[in-house]
C-alpha cells in the first residue's frame, strides 16, 4: 500500500512536470504552496492538476468496478470495457451531445447519470441474454455477450457521429478514444461525488465478495441472499464504470488489470484487494496519462490508446493462463 | 461447373446425418447472380443523381463519354458497385473455410483479427509509405492479416485447455483492440488520421478500375483455389480424424487454406477497411439453405456475400443522405444480434 502510494506521487510530480512547458522541480514547489508566477499557477492548477487529480478517480473507479465484476462472476476476465458497459454508456453520452452542448455546467453533472443509465440498461441488457432458467450464470456466455453486445453499441455510435456538426464530432472522436478531456475542476466535481459514495459502500460490501467467491451454493449456504448482492454490487460496479467512462471516454484494459496486479500483491481478500485495486488502476492511468502527453509532444496520444497498448498483451497472457 | 451428387462413395462415414441440397444450391447461384445484377443496377442507379436505369444499361451497352451521366455511371458508380461485390464476396468465403476448416461457429475475419491485422499493416504503410502502388498494398493487407491471425491463434493455441471457440473470440477481441490502439497511434503520429478516417468510414466509394483490375484476378484466382480444395474442406469439417482417416492430407490442405483466407480478407480490408460479420452471417445462411456440401456452400457464399454487400451499400447512401453511413456499422447492426443467437444457441458451454 505504502510503496504504491509513493509511486502514485512519484507519477504526480514527474506528471505536474510533464508537458508544453517544463517546470523545474523547485518551481512546482512553490507554485503549489502559493508563491509562484501567474502563469506557473495557471498552468498547475487550471490544466494540471485538474487532468491528473481525474486520472486518479478514473483509474481507481475502473479497477474497483472490474475488481466487482470479476468478483461476481468469478471470471478472471471480466472487466467493464469488455462487458459492454462502456459502450452503453458512451452511447448515451454521445446522444446527449448530438441534441445539446456538452460543455456547459448543467451538462458536465448530468453527463455522469446519463452515462449511468447507458451502462444500467446495458448491463441489464447483457445479462438478459446470458441469462438461461435453471442454470447459474455463466461467465463465457456473459463475455460473449459482452463483446456482441459493445460491437453493436459502438457501432450505433458511429452512425450517430456521423450527424453531428464538426466541432461536436471533433469532440465525441476525441472522447470515444479515450482521452482525458475534462481538465477543468467541475469536472472532478462531477465525478467526486460517485467515487467517494461507491467506493466505500463496496469496501463495506467487500466480505459478501469473498463469500460470493467462493460459489452460488457455498454462498447460499452461509447464508448471502446471491442474486440480491449480486445485483446491487453490479449496480456499483455499473456507477464506478459509466461516471469515469462519462469523464474519460472509453478506457479499456485498467479495470481487467487492476485487480489482477491487486491479487498477485494482496492475495483476494477483498477488505484488502479493492483499496489495492483502485491504487494500481490509478497508477495505471496516471502512468498512461501522462506518457501519452510526453511521447509525442507537443501532440498527445489519448490516454486509452496507451493503456490499451498496454493492457491487451496482459489479457492475452491471462487468457492463455486461465482454464475455462 | 460443379456436379451436384447426392451420395457418392458409398460407405462415407455418416457422422451426423449429412444432407446436402445441390437444387437449393443451383436456384441459390441462378436466382443470386440475376439478384445480384439487379442489386448492381438499383446501386447504380440510385444516388446524389438519379439515373434511370435504361440510361444503365446504355451506358454498359453504348458508353458515349460525351454523356455526363454515362461519365457518372463509368467513372465513379460502376467501379463502387463492383467492388462492394467483391468485397462481399472475399469476406463471405473466407468466412465460409475458416468456420469449415476450424469447426468453430464463431469463425470470421473480423472476429479473429485478420482484419484489424490488415488495417494495421495499411496504416503504417499510409504513414512511411504514402503513395505505394496498389499491388504492394494488397500485398502489406495480406501480411498484415496474416500478423492479425499468427497473434490470436499463437495465444489461443499456447493456453491451457486448447482452443475453443469463445476463447478464440476473446483472444480476437483483445487482439484486435491492440492493433487498433497501434494504427491510432500511427495516424496520430504521422498525422493521417483524416486520410485513415476518411478510408475507414468511406466503405467502398472511390474504388477505382485500375485498383477493380489488380482485385478482380487475384479475388477470382483465390474463390477458383477455394472451390478447388471444398471438397477437402467438407471432410476437415467433419473433423480432422475423420479426414485422415478418408487420406486426406490435412496439413497442406489446412496451409492452402489458410492462405486463401489471408489473401481474401487482407484484399477486402485494403478496399473497404475492417468490415465485420459478413464472414459470420453468410456460411450460416448458406449452411442454412444449401446443406454442409463446401463445394456449393463456397460458391453460393460468395454471391450472397456479394449481394448482402452491395445492398449495404444502396442502404448506406439512402439512410441519411446526402451523407454515408459506413456499411460496417450497417452490417454490424444485424450481424450482432445474429452473432448473439449463434454464441448463445450452443447447449453446452463453448
Amino acid at each position: 500500500m505504502l510503496i504504491l502510494g509513493a509511486l502514485i506521487l512519484i507519477v504526480f510530480i514527474i506528471s505536474m512536470n510533464t508537458g508544453y512547458i517544463r517546470l523545474s522541480p523547485a518551481v512546482l514547489i512553490r507554485t503549489l504552496f502559493g508563491a509562484g508566477s501567474d502563469k506557473e499557477s495557471l498552468i498547475l492548477f487550471d490544466f494540471r492538476l485538474p487532468r491528473i487529480v481525474i486520472s486518479i478517480l478514473i483509474g481507481a473507479g475502473l479497477a474497483v468496478s472490474g475488481c466487482i465484476m470479476q468478483g461476481i462472476s468469478r471470471n478472471a476476465l471480466a472487466d467493464p470495457g469488455i462487458l459492454g458497459i462502456n459502450a452503453g454508456a458512451g452511447l448515451m453520452v454521445t446522444l446527449f451531445i448530438s441534441f445539446f452542448s456538452a460543455t456547459s455546467t448543467s451538462s458536465i453533472f448530468l453527463l455522469p447519470i446519463l452515462a449511468l443509465l447507458g451502462g444500467g440498461a446495458t448491463a441489464l441488457l447483457i445479462l438478459v441474454l446470458a441469462h438461461r432458467p435453471h442454470q447459474p450464470l455463466s461467465s463465457t456466455r456473459l463475455l460473449l455477450t459482452g463483446i456482441a453486445v459493445a460491437a453493436g453499441l459502438s457501432a450505433a455510435m458511429l452512425v450517430l457521429t456521423l450527424r453531428l456538426n464538426p466541432d461536436q464530432y471533433q469532440f465525441v472522436a476525441t472522447w470515444l478514444a479515450g482521452s482525458i478531456w475534462g481538465t477543468n475542476w467541475k469536472f472532478v466535481l462531477s465525478l467526486l461525488p460517485w467515487i467517494l459514495i461507491l467506493l466505500p459502500y463496496v469496501i463495506y460490501k467487500a466480505r459478501v465478495l469473498n463469500v460470493l467467491r467462493l460459489g452460488e451454493s457455498m454462498a447460499t449456504g452461509l447464508g448471502a441472499s446471491v442474486s440480491r448482492e449480486q445485483l446491487k454490487l453490479l449496480f456499483a460496479a455499473v456507477g464506478l464504470a459509466a461516471s469515469c467512462v462519462a469523464v474519460s471516454g472509453g478506457i479499456g484494459f485498467v479495470g481487467l488489470i487492476g485487480p489482477h496486479l491487486g491479487r498477485r500483491l494482496v492475495g483476494s481478500r477483498h477488505q484488502l484487494l479493492i483499496p489495492v485495486s483502485a491504487l494500481i488502476g490509478a497508477l495505471l492511468v496516471i502512468t498512461g496519462d501522462t506518457l501519452g502527453r510526453w511521447i509525442l509532444q507537443p501532440s498527445e496520444i489519448p490516454t486509452g490508446i496507451v493503456v490499451a497498448v498496454i493492457g491487451a498483451p496482459y489479457f492475452l497472457y491471462l487468457l492463455s493462463r486461465t482454464k475455462e | 461447373m460443379i456436379n451436384p451428387s447426392h451420395q457418392e462413395r458409398p460407405g462415407k462415414i455418416q457422422t451426423p446425418p449429412i444432407s446436402s441440397r445441390p437444387w437449393a444450391g443451383a436456384f441459390i447461384i441462378m436466382a443470386g447472380i440475376v439478384a445480384l445484377l439487379l442489386g448492381i443496377g438499383l446501386s447504380v442507379s440510385y444516388g446524389a443523381a438519379d439515373i434511370p436505369l435504361a440510361t444503365v444499361w446504355n451506358s454498359v451497352l453504348h458508353f458515349n463519354a460525351e454523356l455526363t451521366q454515362h461519365q457518372i455511371i463509368h467513372d465513379i458508380r460502376m467501379p463502387r458497385v463492383l467492388g462492394g461485390a467483391l468485397v462481399g464476396a472475399c469476406f463471405a468465403v473466407a468466412g465460409a473455410i475458416m468456420q469449415g476448416m476450424t469447426r468453430n461457429p464463431l469463425a470470421d475475419s473480423g472476429l479473429l483479427g485478420l482484419n484489424a491485422g490488415a488495417a494495421f499493416a495499411l496504416a503504417i504503410c499510409f504513414a512511411l509509405y504514402p503513395g505505394l502502388s496498389y499491388t504492394y498494398l494488397i500485398v502489406i493487407s495480406f501480411l498484415g492479416a496474416g500478423l492479425g491471425a499468427g497473434l490470436v491463434y499463437g495465444f489461443g493455441s499456447f493456453s491451457k485447455g486448447g482452443l475453443t471457440p469463445a476463447r478464440l473470440v476473446l483472444a480476437g477481441a483483445a487482439v484486435s483492440a491492440l492493433l487498433a490502439a497501434l494504427s491510432e497511434g500511427v495516424a496520430l503520429y504521422y498525422q493521417i488520421g483524416q486520410d485513415l478516417a476518411f478510408w475507414y468510414a468511406g466503405g467502398v466509394a472511390g474504388t477505382k478500375w485500375q485498383e477493380l483490375k489488380v482485385l478482380f484476378p487475384l479475388v477470382g484466382a483465390a474463390i477458383l483455389v477455394a472451390i478447388v480444395i471444398s471438397r477437402s474442406i467438407t471432410l476437415l469439417s467433419l473433423g480432422d480424424d475423420v479426414a485422415r482417416g478418408l487420406g486426406l492430407r490435412t496439413g497442406w490442405i489446412k496451409t492452402i487454406g489458410m492462405l486463401v483466407v489471408l489473401l481474401l480478407a487482407g484484399v477486402a480490408v485494403s478496399v473497404v477497411g475492417a468490415v465485420g460479420f459478413v464472414g459470420l452471417i453468410i456460411p450460416h445462411l448458406t449452411r442454412y439453405l444449401v446443406g454442409v456440401d463446401y463445394r456449393w456452400i463456397i460458391p453460393c457464399s460468395a454471391i450472397l456475400g456479394s449481394l448482402l454487400v452491395v445492398l449495404a451499400d444502396l442502404a448506406a447512401r439512402l439512410v441519411n443522405p446526402p451523407f454515408e453511413t459506413p456499411i460496417g456499422a450497417l452490417i454490424a447492426l444485424v450481424g450482432v444480434p445474429f452473432f448473439l443467437f449463434l454464441a448463445l444457441k450452443e447447449r453446452r458451454e463453448l
